[in-house]
Formats: C-alpha cells, sequence, structure tokens
C-alpha cells in the first residue's frame, strides 16, 4: 500500500494537468465541437497575433513576473547574508510565515488603497502638507511601468522564498560555513554570498521557479493592480474567456497555450541569468576581496523591511475599512464608523466559511497523508524519487492555472463529478500537496536517521518508528506544513470556481464576487475573514505543538 | 531468554558503486567478549556496523554474511534481528520522558507493572533513580549516555554493536562510561563489536583487534 | 539500480485503473422528460414544489444580494423552491459553465437552472443553443408586459427574444454628478466635450469592454453618426464612415480626461468610487436610481445627483433564461415567473431596496397591483420618470464588438 503512495499521488496530478492541458490545446487549434468548431486549423493563432496589445501585453506578464522574482530573491538573500543569526532573522522567522497566510487578492485590494492617488498615503498627507484639495491626477496606481504589481508579488513571493531558504540553510550546515569563512577575514555578508550561497540555491531552485511561472501569470492580483490599458497576458486570456461572443473561447485558449509558452520563456531567461551569475559569481569569489556586499546586503534588509511593512499596513488599512460606514477622501480615518457591515456580512459568511474550513482541512489532511507516505515510502526503499517525477509534483504550480482549469473542469463534468466536495477537495489538493511536499520534504529527510536506526534496532517495526518516533519528532514541520497547506486552500479561487461550479462556494469565491461591487467595506470584512482562517492556522501550528512538548527542551526550535 | 551465541561475521565486503570499501572480513565474537574494528575515516567502520543491524542504504551490495549463533542474519528486517547499537551520540529520543525512552527498549508482551519494574531497576542500575519523567534534555551527558545504554540493553538483544560511543565524552566520562557500558555487555554475556578510531577504546575492550584498511586485506587478529 | 521511469508508469495505470469505473458511471440513465412549454401552468408549478433552482447571477451587489435572498424567502414559503444564488463575477462564467457541459455531453443534467442575462451574452447562448423555451406562451405574468409600451422587452440588443429570455427588469444610462463641484451640467454628448475641456481630468468613462463604458462609446455614436437608424443593423463595409466622427470625438475627448485618457477606471464601480472621492466629478451609471441607493448605503455623497441628455440615453432590459439542460425547469420557470410579479417588480423598484426599474406595462396591471407602486420612495438623486429624457434603443451587437476591437487598437494598449 506505501509503496503505491508515489504513483497514486503522481497520479492525482497528471491526470487533470494533462486533460486539462489537452482541453486548452485543442481549442487553440480550432477544435471545439460544442461551438462547431470541428476541423483543425491556425485561426485562433491568427486571431491572436492580430488582437491590438498581444505583444504589449506579453512583455508586461515577463517585465512584472521576473522583475517581482528577482527582486523577491534579491531581498531574500540581501537580508539573509546582512541578517543571519540576528535577532531579527529570528523574528523575521517569525513574522514572514504568518505572512504568507495573507490571501493575496485581498492584500492587493489593500496595497491599491494604500497607494492610489486618492489612496490612505495620500490622505495621510492631505491637503495638509501636499496642499491637493482633490486627488492628484497622477499615475500612482495603477501606474504605467506595471510597479504596483511589482510590489504586491513581491510582497506575496518573499515570505514564501524565505520560508524555502530557511529549509535550505538547515540542511547546508550555514553556521560553520561561515564561521569559517569570517575567520579567513571574509566580512559577514560577503562570506554569507560567497560560501553559502552557492550551497543553498540547489534546494531553493524548485521554490524560485514556482515564483516566477506564478508571477508571470497571476491573475487576481494583476487585475487589481494594472492599469486599463497596460494588461498582461493572463488578464486578455481572462478578457477572452468572459467575452459574450462565444467565439472568443478559441482565442482564449490560443491565449493560454502562449501563456504556457511565455512561463516557459521566463523559466529560460532566469535559467539563462542563473549561468550568468554563477559564472561571474564564481570570478568575484575567487579574487578573494573581503568585503564589497555589506552595503548592497544592508539595502536589501531595508528593502525586505519596506516590503513586509507595506504588506501589513495594506492589511491594516482593509480591516479597517471592514469597521467604517463613510470613509471620503481625505480623511485619514473613517468619518463615520460602524459595525453594521459585519453584521450584515456575518450571517451569509457562516456557510461559505465552513465550506472553506471543512475544504482546507481535509484537503490539508489528505496532502499530508500522501505526502508522508510518499517520504516514508522513499526512505523505506532508500531512495529518492527521481527529478522528472518531482517535477510532475510541482506542474500545477509550474503550467498557468488558467491553461489547464477548463480543460480539467470539462473532465470533471463528463464525469459528473463538478460541484462535489470531493471534486473540490481534489482541485484544492493539487496545489496544497506541491506546497506541503516543499514545506516538509526537506525537515523529513534532514531528521537524523539514527534515531529511525537506533529504534529498529530496540526492536520496533517501521510502523512503530514511523508513528512512536519520526512522527511526533516531526510534529512542528508536520503542524507547519498543515497550516501552509490549509492557508494554501483557502486562497484557491480558480479552482474553486472551476471544481465547485457555484455549487460550493469559499470565502475566496465570494470574496472576489464581491469585489465586483467595489464596496471596500465588504471587501475588507471578506479580507478579514479570509486572512484570519489561515493566520490561526498558523497560530495553533506553532502553539500546539509548544505546549505539547512544553517540558521537552530537545523539542524546541531548530529540530 | 535465550542462550548466548557467539556473532560471527565471514568474509564480508561491502561495495559502494562497484569499488569494495574494505577487503573481506572475517570475525567471530564470542558471547561476553568485545572486538574493536578500527581504522581511518571512510574506511567503512559504521557501514560494517548498518549492516549487521540491516540499516544498509540499498546502494550498498554485500558478499559474505553474518550469524549469531546458528541464526543467520542476512536478510533479516533490523527489528527482528536482536542486535543493539549505540552511537556517538546518545540519540535518546528528545520527544519522549527518560522512562518512555526505556520502556521503548522493553520487548512487547509485559504487563504494565512488569514494564514500570524493569525501567525503575534499570534506572537504579544506572543511578537515575526516580528519573521517569524527566525530560532526556535536561540530564548531563553522563546520565544520558547511560540512560541510552541502558534502553538498548532493555530490549534484550543477542549483541551488542558500539559506533564510537565514547568518542564525544569528556576524558573522566569517557573511562567511567565505557567500564559501564563493558561490565553490563559481558555481564549479559553479549558478543560486542565496538568500531573506533581512539586506540585507548581498543585497550579497555580487551578483545581482539581487526583494522580495516582500504583496498588490502584486513589485517588478522593482533592484540 | 532503481528504475527512474518507474512512478511514472504507476502512475498512469493508477490513472487509468480510477477513471475507468469513473466513465462508466456517467452515462445518463434519464426518463423522458415532458415537454415543459406544453404543459398546462398548473402541471408546472405542482412539479416546481420541491425543486432546487441554481441561479447564477452577478454577486457584485449587496443591493442585488439582498433581493435575491428576500426573492429566496418568498419561492421557499410559497411554492417549496429552495433558490440558491451562485455569485458571478461575470455573466460569462454561466456561459461557459453550460457550454462545458454541452462539450461533455451533459444535456440533462446540467449544473445552471436560472441566468441573469442580456445582450451578447443571450445572443451567444442563443445562437449556440444553449437555452429553453419560448416561455411567453406559458408563464402567465409575460401577459402583464406591453411589447409595444416597452420595445426592448422583445427586442434584446436588437436581436429577438422569441420567448427565450424572461424580462426583470429595466435600465437606463443616467449620469451621476457631485452637485457640490458641477454648477451646469451638460446637456448633450457634444457639450460634454466642452465641459471637459473647461474641467480638464474630471470625467473619465470605464475602459471597454466593461458594459458601462462600451455603452456610453454607442451612446456617443448616436449622438454623433450621420444617420443613427443605420445602428440597428448589422454593422458592415460602413462601419468607418459611420464610426469616423466617434473617434474624432474621442480625438478630442481624451487628452482632458482623467490621466489625460491614457488610463481608465476598469468598471463602472471603480468609476464610482473615484466620484465619491472626488477624483472625477461626472460619472456613469446604468441604472437611474443607483446614485440615490449608493447614497443611501454611505457609498456616495449626498451632494450627488443624475442628469440625462436632451439627445436621449441608451437604455435596454435585462432578463432571466433558462439554460436547455437545466434539471429543475418546472422550479426555473415558477421563479422566472415570480420574478415578473407585481409584489417582485414593486419590491425591486423601492429606491430602499434595489431602484431597478419596472419591465411591467401600468396598463395592464389591476388597480392593486397598480397601488403596489404608487408612493415608491425615489431618492434624492433619482430623476422623476418625466424627467428622463427618450430611451435609446441597443444598436445591433456587431458594432458592440467592432467598436471595441477598435477602440482597443486605437486607445487600449
Amino acid at each position: 500500500m506505501l509503496a503505491l503512495a508515489p504513483g497514486l499521488t503522481l497520479s492525482l496530478f497528471l491526470v487533470p494537468v494533462a486533460a486539462g492541458l489537452a482541453g486548452a490545446a485543442a481549442p487553440a487549434f480550432g477544435y471545439l465541437p460544442a461551438l462547431g468548431g470541428d476541423t483543425f486549423s491556425l485561426e485562433p493563432w491568427r486571431r491572436f497575433a492580430a488582437y491590438p496589445g498581444v505583444a504589449g501585453a506579453i512583455a508586461a506578464s515577463l517585465w512584472t513576473g521576473l522583475a517581482a522574482a528577482a527582486l523577491s530573491f534579491a531581498l531574500t538573500i540581501g537580508f539573509a547574508a546582512a541578517c543571519h543569526q540576528t535577532r531579527l532573522f529570528a523574528l523575521m522567522r517569525r513574522l514572514l510565515s504568518p505572512l504568507l497566510a495573507v490571501p493575496h487578492a485581498a492584500f492587493a485590494i489593500g496595497l491599491a488603497f494604500l497607494l492610489a492617488p486618492s489612496g490612505w498615503l495620500m490622505r495621510a498627507l492631505s491637503p495638509w502638507a501636499t496642499g491637493f484639495e482633490t486627488p492628484p491626477d497622477i499615475a500612482l496606481s495603477p501606474d504605467p511601468f506595471g510597479l504596483n504589481l511589482i510590489l504586491a508579488l513581491t510582497v506575496k513571493e518573499t515570505p514564501f522564498l524565505f520560508l524555502m531558504l530557511l529549509g535550505a540553510l538547515n540542511q547546508v550546515q550555514a553556521e560553520k560555513t561561515l564561521a569559517v569563512a569570517r575567520s579567513l577575514g571574509y566580512r559577514p555578508a560577503t562570506a554569507w554570498l560567497k560560501c553559502v550561497l552557492p550551497l543553498v540555491y540547489r534546494q531553493m531552485r524548485l521554490p524560485i521557479f514556482a515564483a516566477v511561472a506564478f508571477s508571470v501569470s497571476v491573475v487576481d492580483v494583476a487585475l487589481l493592480l494594472t492599469g486599463a490599458t497596460q494588461p498582461t497576458l493572463s488578464l486578455l486570456i481572462l478578457r477572452w474567456a468572459n467575452d459574450p461572443d462565444l467565439s472568443f473561447q478559441f482565442l482564449a485558449a490560443a491565449g493560454a497555450c502562449a501563456q504556457i509558452l511565455v512561463a516557459l520563456g521566463a523559466l529560460a531567461a532566469w535559467a539563462a541569468a542563473e549561468r550568468l551569475v554563477a559564472r561571474l559569481g564564481r570570478g568575484w569569489t575567487a579574487a578573494g576581496r573581503r568585503a564589497g556586499a555589506e552595503t548592497a546586503a544592508r539595502i536589501a534588509t531595508g528593502g525586505l523591511l519596506v516590503v513586509t511593512g507595506v504588506g501589513l499596513v495594506a492589511l491594516v488599512g482593509m480591516a479597517i475599512w471592514s469597521l467604517a460606514w463613510r470613509w471620503r477622501w481625505p480623511d485619514a480615518l473613517p468619518g463615520e464608523w460602524s459595525l453594521r457591515i459585519w453584521t450584515r456580512t456575518a450571517g451569509e459568511a457562516a456557510e461559505p466559511g465552513l465550506t472553506t474550513l471543512i475544504v482546507g482541512v481535509l484537503a490539508a489532511l489528505i496532502a499530508l497523508a500522501l505526502v508522508l507516505a510518499c517520504l516514508e515510502s522513499e526512505d523505506r526503499k532508500g531512495r529518492r524519487p527521481s527529478t522528472r517525477a518531482l517535477w510532475l509534483l510541482y506542474t500545477p504550480l509550474i503550467v498557468p492555472q488558467v491553461a489547464f482549469l477548463f480543460g480539467a473542469q470539462v473532465l470533471l463534468v463528463s464525469v459528473g463529478l463538478q460541484g462535489t466536495w470531493g471534486a473540490l477537495i481534489w482541485a484544492h489538493l493539487l496545489f496544497v500537496l506541491p506546497y506541503l511536499f516543499l514545506a516538509l520534504s526537506e525537515p523529513f529527510r534532514k531528521l537524523d536517521p539514527r534515531y529511525a536506526r537506533t529504534a529498529l534496532c530496540l526492536g520496533a517495526g517501521p510502523n512503530r518508528v514511523f508513528w512512536r518516533i519520526k512522527a511526533p519528532m516531526l510534529l512542528r514541520p508536520i503542524a507547519i506544513a498543515l497550516a501552509v497547506g490549509f492557508a494554501v486552500s483557502v486562497g484557491e479561487y480558480l479552482p474553486t470556481v472551476f471544481a465547485g461550479g457555484g455549487r460550493l462556494t469559499t470565502l475566496t469565491t465570494e470574496a472576489v464576487a464581491r469585489a465586483g461591487g467595489g464596496d471596500r467595506r465588504l471587501i475588507g470584512v471578506f479580507a478579514v475573514l479570509q486572512a484570519a482562517l489561515p493566520l490561526l492556522g498558523f497560530l495553533a501550528a506553532t502553539a500546539a505543538p509548544a505546549w505539547i512538548y512544553r517540558r521537552r527542551r530537545g523539542m524546541r526550535e531548530g529540530l | 531468554m535465550t542462550a548466548p551465541a557467539t556473532l560471527h561475521l565471514e568474509a564480508v565486503e561491502i561495495a559502494l558503486g562497484g569499488r569494495a570499501l574494505f577487503a573481506p572480513l572475517s570475525l567471530s565474537v564470542a558471547p561476553g567478549e568485545t572486538a574493536t574494528v578500527m581504522g581511518p575515516s571512510g574506511s567503512g567502520k559504521s557501514t560494517l556496523l548498518a549492516y549487521l543491524c540491516g540499516t544498509l542504504a540499498p546502494a550498498f551490495s554485500v558478499a559474505g554474511r553474518a550469524r549469531l549463533g546458528e541464526r543467520a542474519l542476512d536478510g533479516l528486517a533490523p527489528e527482528r534481528r536482536r542486535v543493539g547499537i549505540l552511537f556517538q551520540d546518545d540519540l535518546l529520543f528528545p520527544h519522549l520522558s527518560v522512562g518512555e525512552n526505556l520502556a521503548f527498549g522493553l520487548p512487547p508482551g509485559l504487563d504494565r507493572e512488569e514494564r514500570t519494574r524493569r525501567v525503575g531497576e534499570a534506572l537504579a542500575d544506572a543511578q537515575l533513580d526516580g528519573f521517569e519523567d524527566r525530560d532526556p534534555a535536561t540530564l548531563s551527558g553522563g546520565q544520558r549516555a547511560r540512560a541510552a545504554c541502558l534502553r538498548t540493553l532493555l530490549a534484550e538483544p543477542q549483541a551488542l554493536l558500539l559506533d564510537e560511543p565514547f568518542s564525544k565524552l569528556d576524558a573522566a566520562l569517557k573511562d567511567r562510561f565505557r567500564r559501564f557500558v563493558f561490565e553490563h555487555a559481558s555481564a549479559r554475556r553479549l558478543p560486542t563489536l565496538l568500531v573506533t578510531h581512539d586506540p585507548s577504546d581498543a585497550q579497555a575492550a580487551g578483545g581482539a583487534v581487526v583494522t580495516l584498511q582500504k583496498g588490502s586485506e584486513a589485517q588478522g587478529p593482533a592484540r | 539500480m532503481p528504475n527512474r521511469l518507474s512512478p511514472l508508469k504507476r502512475a498512469a495505470a493508477v490513472a487509468l485503473a480510477l477513471a475507468a469505473p469513473l466513465a462508466a458511471a456517467s452515462v445518463p440513465a434519464q426518463a423522458e422528460e415532458p415537454r415543459w412549454t406544453e404543459t398546462p401552468w398548473s402541471a408546472v408549478a405542482q412539479r416546481a414544489a420541491g425543486g432546487q433552482v441554481y441561479w447564477n447571477a452577478w454577486g457584485g451587489s449587496e443591493a442585488t444580494n439582498d433581493y435575491i435572498r428576500w426573492v429566496a424567502d418568498r419561492l421557499e414559503e410559497r411554492h417549496d423552491i429552495e433558490l440558491i444564488h451562485v455569485k458571478l463575477t461575470d455573466t460569462a462564467e454561466a456561459v461557459r459553465k453550460v457550454l462545458a457541459e454541452k462539450s461533455a455531453g451533459r444535456d440533462d443534467d446540467g449544473s445552471v437552472d436560472l441566468i441573469w442575462i442580456n445582450g451578447e451574452n443571450f445572443k451567444a447562448m442563443k445562437d449556440a443553443g444553449l437555452l429553453f423555451g419560448p416561455l411567453d406562451e406559458i408563464l402567465p405574468n409575460f401577459a402583464l408586459i406591453d411589447p409595444e409600451e416597452k420595445p426592448t422587452t422583445v427586442i434584446d440588443f436588437t436581436v429577438p427574444t422569441e420567448g427565450l429570455e424572461a424580462p426583470w427588469g429595466m435600465a437606463k444610462i443616467v449620469f451621476p454628478y457631485d452637485a457640490s463641484r458641477v454648477a451646469q451640467t451638460p446637456a448633450s454628448t457634444r457639450e460634454l466635450l466642452r465641459w471637459a475641456e473647461a474641467n480638464p481630468g474630471r470625467f473619465t468613462y470605464p475602459a471597454p469592454p466593461d458594459f458601462t463604458g462600451s455603452t456610453f462609446l454607442k451612446q456617443a455614436l448616436y449622438a454623433l453618426a450621420e444617420d443613427p437608424a443605420v445602428l440597428l443593423d448589422p454593422a458592415g463595409e460602413n462601419f468607418e464612415a459611420v464610426t469616423a466622427p466617434l473617434w474624432a470625438y474621442l480625438d478630442a475627448l481624451h487628452p482632458v480626461m482623467w490621466r489625460a485618457g491614457r488610463d481608465f477606471p476598469k468598471s463602472s464601480a471603480d468609476q464610482i468610487r473615484m466620484l465619491d472621492n472626488a477624483v472625477i466629478d461626472i460619472a456613469i451609471s446604468f441604472n437611474p436610481a443607483e446614485a440615490s441607493a449608493l447614497i443611501a448605503q454611505g457609498r456616495l455623497p449626498e451632494t450627488v445627483r443624475t442628469f440625462v441628455f436632451d439627445e436621449g440615453t441608451i437604455g435596454n432590459t435585462h432578463f432571466v433564461a433558462i439554460p436547455y439542460n437545466s434539471p429543475n425547469k418546472p422550479a426555473a420557470m415558477v421563479t422566472a415567473n415570480f420574478l415578473m410579479s407585481p409584489e417582485a417588480q414593486a419590491k425591486k423598484q423601492n429606491a430602499e431596496v434595489w431602484g431597478d426599474q419596472t419591465v411591467l406595462s401600468f396598463s395592464r396591471l389591476s388597480p392593486e397591483a397598480r397601488a403596489l407602486f404608487e408612493d415608491l420612495p425615489r431618492g434624492p438623486a433619482t430623476l422623476p420618470p418625466d424627467e428622463l429624457g427618450p430611451t435609446l434603443p441597443e444598436p445591433h451587437p456587431t458594432w458592440m464588438t467592432r467598436i471595441e476591437e477598435r477602440w482597443l487598437a486605437r486607445y487600449g494598449a
């Protein structure tokens, strides 16, 4: 049974992704019988190429996605280089993982409110400092260069990369490496970049690729933070998919295929940059200069703190909105406070809230069982899954959601499962499982194998060793992984729409449906609810193991 | 309890990727005796013990065989071999209390009273009376080492493997703990195999000494 | 040496094993359904009891959501129908869902029972054969609508409805503005340009393909085209000539708009918020009572009023339709009929509830029913019916498609 786990798990991913891609590829070449397309042609591609602004949209996708990924990466490693082994590092470690839990659409709305010409920042300064009686007619948010989108994506990706970096750091004995380098006279940040980064980069590569792919194909954040005249490719696809003229479905399918190519192109660009940086880096490392990265690392630290601060302020802004009745320009705080929106929404939010909770908990638990089964099976066989098989697990993170979800929906509809709990949980698993795997695989593989060997030699069978030794010793990372999985589930929008079919709605689908009405107070209520569930999850994940092991000093941090 | 048996290694050779770590090794350790395997880092000492425990990674290939008395060890799951091991670190399970750690070693099928009694006795034996509920992390190095040793012995092994268990202790402690382990092993008439690179360990063990050497014939037993 | 491909092979095997029973289970075993359009209404109503209606309707407005909840309560207590509001961000989602079901061959157990729809989405579903009907012969409350008086109840964006959708409400373009900042409102499309030139940066419209933004363009075309009558026929060779004045007008208007016409609000809701925050002074709304409702909800200042152009503004009707594969057609029909009842229509027209204009014709209502509409609160910003000006019909949908395309090419990228 255990031996089947990797195959079963992979098939959960292969079937929908393959079906989904086929579902996107066929209409892209003119085949969609329900719309009268029963021959293959290149017509959708001709329309795609002729559509106004496609080139600009592709450029915008690549620019914002790659810039956001590069910036998140630079801030993460710059901060680690400057602050590794400091108090600040430990503090951010606690602060950033809950930030990962915050639904990014809610956050993007908060950011737009913060930075818009009529937004919070400008209200705080007007008219007394700026002299503006009405909001200035300037392009602050959205801006023509995609900077708002880049900032929002950076706030979202930085905690993720930081969490992955922590996992990688634990594996490589960074402290000792750093001590040696510093004893040779290297300044801390320079030592970190020259000696630790090359060690941890390998482990961070997959998460970075996921971040790149996500950033170039993101829909909801882009929708909220780009101007109407600077859409990214993903927004064009959304526009086509939503066009009342059903012949646009062909165009949308071609766009979805193009989106995959754009994502692959971005990954290729990143890989090329990797090679270049590695070559330059080797020269820099070998040149022997003992300092040189200190200022840059300090700037990155400042950047990380700013980004984190902006994220928190944006969220606080939405929380205040939920308590406002009137909050107009130029009031720095609501002119009229009220709980009316809360009391009116509370009843409506109960059912979707419960669905969110059930789906999130079940998806996280199933993913946990599958991940643990895969890891345990790998451990017992004494080998790791080949790189190729591993990549398959991450396909839902790399392949743009819009590209395969329509096809996956046809699959669900044709087997009559759309709108069922099973379908919804399965759709969430597609995204929960890879993240859970990312969060748990390193701690699991890092667990000193001699504990298990000792237990075996004490006469305990493999199952008893797993349940009595490994699982309890990994309680903390397991709890965190569950919280990560739950947070991912809570945030899923498109998979919920496609698999839930409107029959099952979550806080996120309700929130997005409400967002169209533009009522920030209502969006604030849903943002708070959406953020509260994962935050409680993280709180429980931190508190429960700490309480259970309150009398076990050896089980604190750093296992 | 079964009768004491001799641990036999017959032309054991372990290879990784087609390259032998050491030349075929033959060795017999009688009940109550301690043999020492010495060799430089990377010579395969720990790998040899992993083979005897049954926890060798599948990437390794093995020629030769190992027996405990008439019982062949090859192919047996680790938990059925009844071979105990002590590592350099005590490896007390950090999530269990000292008493639970020891109880984990006890054979199944004993009633609760019996389990409590045996754990209590073992703790007394290690001068850890009343430590049942203590957090292992609060114990001193010597206390932890003794607790780990007794946990291994409570599992009623028929042979004992020692993977440099003394190397991390300071000189005074090392001497006391070494005596503690050897006394208990010989009292239970266990064949004991020690791997170390510290000649003083070999001396204290007092049995045969084998030196593993890369790429050449292992040297025969010598004093 | 472990086989590198083995997890793949195993995965494929497991997938096949999983898929086989599912595929078998999907073969429908459906009894023949009666033809509900030819069944006596009493029989339909009888079968409706106990039914579930998944109503796919835009969920962005709390006023609408609250009203739909009120409808659900009435249907529950009177007809034992469970009405579930599936909140959409875009009506096209529901169209796509029905399309996916048709692709998958699910022709009698679809997941959508009722759609809030009109215009291009209706045309798309009608053309693709995705709608059930005709409903006008069987739903009793169709008799309360006089198509002569309200032609848009049977002609949806120039497309004959042929009973495939049931009228639900009337929309008409009005311009909400902040009276504390605008003393003199422009009375025509051409005057709007002069106003914008005098007040640069204080007007904008939502970027097409947003519905309200596209409608603003069509309306401008009515005012500017030499012969507006051609707009009721499909756009053809004449497109360039007919629309040339529109592009000239926009070329002049954009430089004096918000952000000099380089960016636009993405939706009507965005634009309303800009009016609230004094970013702009004049906005566009597709509901004459929306501004009043938003004032009551605390989303617009109390100084907001509305105006229309003397030359008239575009008006249309929005409908509900039943997909061809709804498994709950009787319950959906009873729901559609209730939505056209005087009680439901009067409730909806109340500005404190929603403020949406009724589709019913007073000439066909009983005195009691008519009384329901008397003395409904109108709201401070809503124009009285006699000041709403002429209603211009929607042009043929092809104009919208081509105008949107051209607009995107000229200004949108």
